[in-house]
């Protein structure tokens, strides 16, 4: 079983897979993002340590908790969504290092996790009782109806086409012994498009950062939370441009226990920030038009195409 | 710089390498506005040293001041200052933020910031220079 190795358990999601490797891969991959973001403006950019230093200057200040708002769920909830970044990481990591260790279902464990995130913003913008904040939270609501739709119709391409294995083990051992699901044909190549739509939508960067919407909201769901608690917010966003990305090349692309994985993941990256960097902010509306006509049409198409075999 | 003394080591780091700025005008022209604007362009690059223009006063590290403080900007400016999770600095950016200008003593002056709210760092001029914002800027840095 996954969690069932005694006092390594703790290693595993402190140190390892969990939280102090997921947290500095993610801190650099989001310095990685500011400074070609910086290069694309023809500026220099910040320098390399710029997100640690922002995350130790927010550790350093103080929390204030708005007057009416819920006291409770305002200070927990970051941490839940922190714990489930933190927890996803581990799985995906153990699931891939150890292929025979992951459990039936735990895909769909796995895509449950994804959700809390995004739930925690949409409750922690809702309890700040800001009318920003709240209003920043029915955006972020309305986008996860949005990009959640195309994303489990891709990940559903793939039990079909593997004939039915809903464990990321069980996935990875398909794919060790057949060869990368993304060489699989048509299908697969269809769901891996639209899985890569879902990644900035998904961390609410580019086009997609409607929920954030720095100009208009103030930054919405966070624009009351200040010291420890944002502090949480800033770590599970750049723990999550690091394990979307890593998800998704664990259930296209073979095992991500290679060092060929840094490769794919930077590209992966890079087209993430091309895309933030020249695409303007979408609307609401247009986002859900984006994600649930065409991207989920495609991605309906890759399903009768895996069930036809292709 | 308020709560000084409670600054350990590494935050006091932090903040001198990433401070966000928040912006409030009291009642300027919009020269100096403009000319803060400037400074944030991708000529000047104020991110290389990790300042960042924030859009709630929750996140912000400094507080840029601009315009003599109106009779009406006055609860407001409390407000803000109120609302800036410390330790904060504040920063009079133009001449009517530090005295007042050619608007001192007028009816509907409260001003200049510092009867309001403590003050780090003037930085004069009309508007003062992209140039002088910056230079202001690590000078308010140099005393966290």
């Amino acid at each position: 079983m996954l969690f069932s190795h005694g006092l390594m358990d703790i290693f595993y999601l402190v140190i390892f897979p969990g939280f102090i490797f997921t947290m500095t891969i993610g801190l650099l991959s989001t310095q990685i993002d500011r400074k070609i973001s910086a290069r694309l403006q023809w500026r220099v950019g910040p320098p390399w340590y710029q997100p640690f230093a922002d995350v130790v200057k927010l550790l350093g200040k103080e929390i204030i908790i708005p007057e009416g708002s819920n006291k409770i769920s305002f200070l927990l909830i970051p941490f839940v969504g922190f714990a489930a970044v933190i927890l996803l990481s581990t799985m995906i990591w153990l699931a891939n290092i150890y292929p025979d260790s992951s459990f039936v279902g735990d895909l769909i464990v796995i895509i449950y996790l994804l959700y809390l995130p995004s739930i925690a913003l949409i409750i922690g913008g809702s309890a700040s009782r800001n009318p920003f904040g709240a209003l920043g939270a029915s955006r972020e609501m309305k986008l996860m109806l949005a990009y959640e739709l195309p994303f489990l119709l891709a990940t559903f391409t793939i039990v079909v086409k593997n004939g039915g294995i809903i464990s990321l083990g069980g996935i990875l051992n398909y794919q060790a012994s057949n060869g990368a699901m993304i060489t699989q044909g048509a299908s697969c190549i269809i769901a891996f498009i639209v899985a890569l739509f879902y990644i900035p939508a998904k961390l609410g960067e580019g086009p997609f950062d409607i929920a954030e919407a720095e100009t208009e909201l103030a930054s919405g769901p966070l624009i009351e939370y200040s010291g420890v608690t944002l502090a949480i917010f800033k770590l599970t966003k750049s723990m999550l441009l690091f394990t979307v990305p890593i998800f998704i090349l664990s259930l296209f692309a073979k095992n991500i226990w290679t060092p060929w994985t840094i490769l794919w993941y930077l590209l992966i990256l890079f087209f993430i920030i091309l895309i933030k960097n020249t695409n303007p902010r979408l609307r609401i509306d247009q986002a859900l038009k984006l994600l649930w006509f065409p991207l989920s049409g495609l991605s309906l198409a890759g399903i009768i195409l895996a069930a036809v075999g292709l | 710089m308020s709560d000084n003394h409670k600054l350990t080591d590494m935050s006091r780091w932090g903040l001198k390498k990433s401070p966000w700025a928040f912006h409030l005008s009291t009642g300027s022209c919009n020269n100096c506005d403009i000319e803060l604007l400037d400074a944030l362009t991708p000529r000047f690059d104020v991110e290389r040293f990790g300042i960042l223009l924030v859009g709630s006063p929750r996140h912000a590290d400094i507080l840029f001041v601009t315009g003599i403080v109106t009779v009406q900007a006055l609860p407001r400016l409390i407000h803000v200052y109120n609302q800036i999770a410390k330790p904060c600095l504040v920063i009079a950016l133009g001449t009517c933020a530090c005295t007042g200008g050619i608007f001192d003593g007028s009816y509907h002056q409260i001003g200049p910031v510092d009867k309001i709210i403590p003050v780090d760092v003037y930085i004069p001029g009309c508007p003062p220079k992209p140039e002088a914002i910056i230079s202001g800027v690590v000078k308010a840095l140099a005393k966290i």
